[in-house]
């Protein structure tokens, strides 16, 4: 599961339900691949999200992860690290703590994974702030806390809920180049919901348009953006 | 498969907490209710104990809540120095001590107290406290601070934009403001004192007694200490449950806010007040009837502290013990009950309202007679009984946290597989540390001060600060007893700051 390796990960005939409202998905997130989904308020992206971390159990249908089937999988069994809009920290933990909860739950780490902790938290631009509780943090710093602890789990699949709408447009592009250099280049496949194309061209290879309860199949950023279906043109403006 | 959507911690322990509180609850219940001699009926002495448990909680609840109302009013719309800390002092009756309580007010209305000594040296007859006047006497001490609390809450809830509306209308602040907000808060406020007073075992002991003044819960004690005549105790007890389900249930359907939580630091601005003169002499009246006995307690108990008898220091750390257990379990259950959470979780957290601790004595002495003499566990049941009758507190205070870190750490700690224990040390316990400790506070001063339980099963080995206290006022010792009273007053505040201390320890969250 934390072999590093690249996967694929595949909804087949999903079916997800919350109260009234109701997301179908059957799209294939190729591996390695950047996956931006864009669409209205409402259209049903964190539902997406939640249904694939194993948040929300489907109605019906399936999902794959390189050919296993995940989808009883309880969410912290699963090839997924997720961001989530806010709480990515525990307040009264450390920041060094925070990231080692992404080696071991309990944080009975070995020398070496404190070590590496030490260097993911360098490697997100934070060296020697291991022991600072995320109120000592800015917002900017806590979303690096929390990247470092993705980077140290090192799972394949990589799930971003707008995890840096609170940060201002210069630090939240700041944080997108930082998920491309650190993620994405290291081969994980990475699908962020966002309400920005400027976003998705930022760093998506490819771009899913959900709208009207149904995930449509990803489609190449500058393809989608240049020739844009009906749906996505409303959407746009 | 639907997962759940915070870390699974494992379910027993609420199970166990749940069965425990059963037991104790409804367990003894059923072994009273199948012990009650039913053949027989209500003797008149029975009638005559009902009926004044009835009169004896009606007027204490109808005295403390009118004689509430102008206290709260006048410290709703006056600021002054010392205020802050006259309102957190209302609060204190709620973890005094009953039966220290009870030797304060004798000191002051007793005989040989303050007020007697005056009305003879004025040359005047002595007034007798006891009866039906001490009894309400007592119990508007501990429970007007409570009124005054929820009523003062029920003032400050009225935003001070009305007040400003009103004004500018020149319209009576009486009848369009505080009429109403008195007619939803009074009601409420008058059933959670009846109910008090309906469970009040302690101060009836103390100053009631005789036929004329006996409550149910002294009938139940009397029956078992002195009767040995366990199917009417059962009887009474069963009689007492009946009474305390229909005060609960109603109180309890009436109720819904927390006077522990709001702040009631504002002085909201006013422009219909009369002369403050009225207000002060109100405060200061209600002031000095809530310290002067206190102060007697220290005027009278500190010389003769140091010469307590050996007997005196082993009952204190008896409580000690049964205190920091009761604590310590209390808070236990509350955090496996919340952890659990779910419908019946709170049923059976409420359910402990509705008991008493003689019921529930009675009810355990019952079930342990057969099998060991109830002195051999005297202790042991008074922990029990004691951590139960504070679970509903315990609760009401760390439920809320539980919730509101379940939902917003939950999704994280189950997407980083935490569980269990896990989740409990990393997350849980850190973010809970602040209501733990009031919590684990609020159960070691409450069973500190207990005089019930104790009372049915105690023999002389194994009495309590509170029993201790207690038998030195029935053998006259009043010196001995008033530092005897120092000396629990001082523990049960002692041990409510340092849980509460301990809780507040960590500042940045």
């Amino acid at each position: 599961m934390t072999d590093g390796g690249v996967g694929v990960l595949r909804c087949e005939n999903l079916v997800l339900q919350q109260g009234a409202f109701s997301l179908r998905a059957d799209v294939v997130f190729p591996r390695g691949e950047a996956v931006a989904l864009i669409g209205p308020s409402g259209a049903g992206k964190s539902t997406l999200l939640a249904g694939l971390a194993g948040f929300l159990a489907p109605v019906s249908g399936r999902v794959i992860f390189d050919d296993v089937d995940v989808t009883d999988a309880e969410p912290g069994k699963r090839p997924i690290s997720m961001l989530f809009q806010d709480n990515n920290l525990f307040p009264h933990l450390s920041a060094a703590q925070n990231v080692g909860l992404g080696l071991r739950p309990d944080l009975r780490l070995t020398v070496e994974q404190r070590e590496q902790v030490t260097v993911a938290l360098a490697e997100v631009g934070l060296a020697g702030l291991d022991d600072r509780r995320p109120a000592a943090l800015s917002g900017g710093q806590q979303s690096r806390v929390a990247l470092a602890r993705v980077l140290v789990a090192d799972r394949p699949v990589v799930l971003l809920d707008e995890p840096f709408s609170a940060l201002g447009p210069a630090l939240k592009d700041e944080m997108l180049d930082l998920v491309k250099s650190k993620l994405v280049a290291a081969g994980k496949t990475v699908v962020m919901v966002t309400h920005d194309p400027a976003d998705a061209r930022r760093i998506a290879d490819m771009v899913a348009l959900v709208d009207a309860g149904e995930v449509h199949a990803p489609v190449a950023t500058d393809v989608l953006f240049n020739n844009p279906p009906a749906a996505l043109r409303a959407y746009l403006g | 498969m639907a997962h759940s959507l915070v870390p699974v911690t494992p379910r027993w322990p609420g199970a166990a907490a749940a069965a425990l509180v059963l037991v104790l609850t409804v367990g003894t219940l059923g072994a009273v209710a199948w012990r009650a001699e039913w053949v027989g009926g209500l003797a008149p002495a029975d009638w005559a104990a009902v009926r004044f448990t009835l009169v004896q909680a009606l007027l204490s609840a109808l005295l403390s809540v009118l004689l509430a109302i102008p206290v709260a009013r006048a410290l709703a719309r006056r600021s002054f120095y010392g205020r802050d800390l006259l309102i957190t002092l209302l609060g204190a009756p709620f973890l005094l001590p009953v039966i220290v309580a009870v030797l304060g007010i004798l000191a002051i209305f007793g005989r040989g107290g303050l007020l007697n000594d005056g009305l003879v040296w004025l040359g005047f007859q002595p007034v007798s406290i006891f009866g039906l006047h001490g009894v309400v006497l007592a119990h508007v001490f501990f429970n007007m601070p409570l009124a005054v609390r929820f009523i003062l809450q029920g003032w400050l809830s009225i935003p001070a934009e009305r007040f400003r509306l009103v004004a500018s209308l020149n319209a009576p602040v009486g009848r369009l403001l505080e009429w109403p907000m008195l007619r939803s808060v009074v009601p409420s406020t008058f059933l959670v004192i009846f109910l008090i007073c309906l469970t009040s075992f302690a101060v009836a002991l103390t100053m009631g007694g005789g036929p004329r003044a006996t409550t149910v819960e002294l009938a139940i004690y009397q029956a078992v200490r002195f009767d040995f005549d366990l199917g009417r105790a059962a009887l009474l007890a069963c009689i007492q449950f009946g009474l305390c389900v229909v005060a609960a249930a109603l109180a309890w359907g009436l109720t819904g806010n927390d006077p522990m939580g709001v702040g009631m630091d504002r002085v909201v601005q006013r422009w219909d007040l009369p002369r403050p003169v009225m207000d002060y002499a109100v405060i200061t009246m209600a002031a000095l009837f809530l310290l002067l006995p206190l102060g007697m307690i220290v005027v009278r108990g500190l010389p003769a502290f140091t010469d307590m008898p050996v007997t005196v220091w082993a009952a204190a750390l008896r409580s000690l013990c049964v205190a920091i257990g009761s604590a310590a379990l209390c808070v236990l259950m509350a955090l496996a009950l919340a952890l659990r959470g779910g419908a019946m979780v709170s049923v059976v957290g409420v359910m402990p309202l509705a008991a008493s601790g003689l019921v529930v004595g009675t009810g355990a002495f019952l079930i342990v007679f057969p099998f060991v003499r109830p002195a051999d566990v005297a202790l042991l049941v008074t922990m029990l009984v004691n951590a139960t009758l504070a679970l509903p507190f315990a609760l009401r205070a760390i439920a809320p946290t539980v919730d509101q870190i379940n939902q917003s750490y939950g999704r994280l700690g189950l997407a980083l597989d935490m569980r269990g224990w896990t989740w409990l040390r990393w997350v849980v316990l850190p973010r809970l540390r602040r209501p733990l400790g009031f919590a684990a506070g609020l159960a070691a001063a409450l069973s500190m001060g207990d005089l019930g339980v104790i009372a049915l099963f105690a023999g002389q080995g194994q009495e309590t600060l509170p029993l201790a206290m207690y038998r030195l006022m029935g053998a006259y010792r009043m010196e001995t007893a008033a530092s005897a009273a120092l000396l629990l007053v001082v523990l049960s505040f002692a041990l409510f700051w340092i849980c509460d201390r301990w809780g507040r320890g960590r500042v940045e969250m």
